[in-house]
């Protein structure tokens, strides 16, 4: 039988996304997971996975055309009819079930393994050089990179723009509601996904403070363990397996979750639902604009250098733009750390249909009370941004204290547990 | 390494982590967290980058000398030429 592949909501916010480019032509063979299209949203190229095994039967949708979310993108033919369960389970906004159809099926066939797309091999491009490229009607697989191990940079794209006119934009082939793409004016070149993005995010804003009763805590921690255990294991290992603070923080974030319900979860249609696994999502600020929260899923159950690991390569991959679609649609609660800056605290502001997220000030030495005397300790101010139709501040405190003794001591038995 | 090779080296890196930094528009002089925001999380994958590029290992303690082009030529350029 077949099934439609359906252009995924990457959160509530989100109602069209443009086919950058695809991995998979007819007769490609595919299964669960695989990243077969690149989709341009308003959180920059996102990487889309395909939640079926099967064959592409036939690519509906051209590299350049905007079309709504649950337009049909691709059909593909699968060999049973038994459903599959959405990855990274209950995650994302509103509808977005990611890409699976009501008809979803899923078969492993014996040799059916096919290699996932080599990221490796793919054209290294710098966001901005792939949406100038996009605006230019420029074709990156014919352009020469310039920059560092060959990535292609703006400059490249626009050399590469001046040298050839541009293609007539191809025309889609998904019937009613699809258009191509109109190409922004030169004028307006370079702000335009930094602008998409500061729309998504306004949206996703004014719709939680609109509708979401927050309350707000804060309390400061004394972290002088967690800072003292950090420097001896980044002084023991080797310079890959550093960790960061706030890989710490994402830990502690996602075992207080287990043990306190009410802020890992969803609230919709009036009412709440507690996630079933906590995936963990950080919001990682983009240079020059913006900001992205992708999750590390399962975040409870990894241990420290997994996570850590992970953490590094989501926000790399959020920089370069490369996200992948359960990542983004993924998180049941978002730590947003502000330790770089030279901020103290924050007050941060729920991403709906959440109901709670967690901030994290700098760490810095300051005076503090310790073992009843006056001593230089390191500080962090932790805060909870939380949904009253869900939990109240007595609940919400002992959250935040479960993680502000988590996090200063990453030695503990409890984190051995896990 | 001649001063000039280092650099450039380091530039490469340095724009590796950050693909949205103009590698002609870094200033030697400035350092990489006021020029464009490089964080914690730049800053360690730069130091595992000297380490698979250069084989220079630089403890957590030094990072501070990675914080400019011109800070890291002045400390990578002994280490790489004595080893």
């Amino acid at each position: 039988m077949q099934i439609e592949y359906r252009m995924p909501a990457l959160g509530a916010d989100m109602d069209s996304g443009t086919v950058v480019e695809w991995h998979v032509q007819s007769g490609s063979r595919v299964k669960r997971g695989d990243v077969v299209a690149v989709v341009e949203t308003d959180k920059g190229a996102i990487d889309v996975e395909i939640f079926e095994d099967g064959v592409v039967a036939e690519l509906l949708v051209q590299p350049g055309t905007k079309v709504p979310v649950g337009t049909p993108l691709a059909l593909i033919e699968v060999e049973s009819s038994a459903p599959s369960p959405a990855p990274a389970g209950e995650g994302g906004g509103e509808g977005s079930s990611l890409a699976t159809s009501p008809a979803s099926a899923r078969e492993r066939s014996p040799d059916g393994r096919v290699r996932a797309p080599d990221s490796s091999a793919r054209q290294r491009i710098s966001p901005a050089a792939r949406i100038r490229a996009r605006e230019l009607g420029v074709d990156i697989g014919a352009v020469t990179g310039s920059g560092p191990d060959g990535a292609i940079t703006r400059e490249d794209v626009e050399r590469a723009g001046g040298e050839r006119p541009s293609p007539p934009p191809s025309p889609a082939k998904a019937g009613e509601g699809a258009e191509p793409s109109p190409p922004p004016s030169a004028a307006k070149a370079g702000e335009g996904a930094g602008k998409s993005m500061r729309d998504a995010i306004a949206a996703s804003m004014s719709r939680s403070k609109r509708e979401i009763p927050h309350y707000y805590l804060s309390l400061t921690a004394d972290v002088t363990p967690a800072v003292d255990w950090l420097a001896a294991h980044n002084a023991a290992v080797p310079v890959t397996e550093r960790l960061l603070f706030a890989a710490l923080l994402v830990k502690a974030v996602a075992l207080a979750c287990t043990q306190e319900k009410g802020f890992s979860g969803f609230f919709r249609e009036g009412r709440y639902e507690e996630a079933q696994a906590v995936h963990v999502g950080v919001a990682v600020a983009i240079r020059g604009g913006g900001l992205v929260a992708p999750a590390i899923l399962d975040t409870a159950t990894k241990p420290l250098p997994a996570l850590m690991e992970e953490f590094r390569d989501l926000v790399a991959r959020a920089r370069a733009g490369r996200l992948k679609a359960s990542e983004l649609a993924a998180p049941t609660i978002i730590l947003t750390s502000l330790g770089d800056s030279p901020v103290e605290s924050v007050f941060p502001i729920i991403q709906p249909p959440q109901v709670a997220i967690v901030g994290a000030g700098a760490v810095l030495p300051r005076p503090w009370v310790h073992e009843g005397q006056l001593a230089i300790r390191q500080l962090c101010t932790l805060s909870l941004g939380a949904d009253h139709r869900v939990t109240d501040g007595r609940l919400g405190a002992q959250f935040l204290g479960r993680i502000a003794r988590l996090v200063a001591a990453p030695d503990s038995p409890e984190w051995r547990a896990n | 390494m001649e001063r000039a090779e280092l650099a450039a080296r380091v530039l490469a890196l340095v724009t590796e982590i950050a693909p949205d930094v103009d590698p002609g528009g870094v200033i030697a002089a400035v350092n990489f967290r006021d020029q464009f925001d490089f964080d914690s999380m730049d800053t360690l994958n730069f130091a595992i980058a000297l380490h698979r590029e250069l084989g220079v290992d630089v403890p957590e303690a030094e990072y501070s000398h990675l914080a400019s082009l011109d800070k890291c030529v002045e400390y990578l350029g002994p280490k790489l030429n004595a080893g």
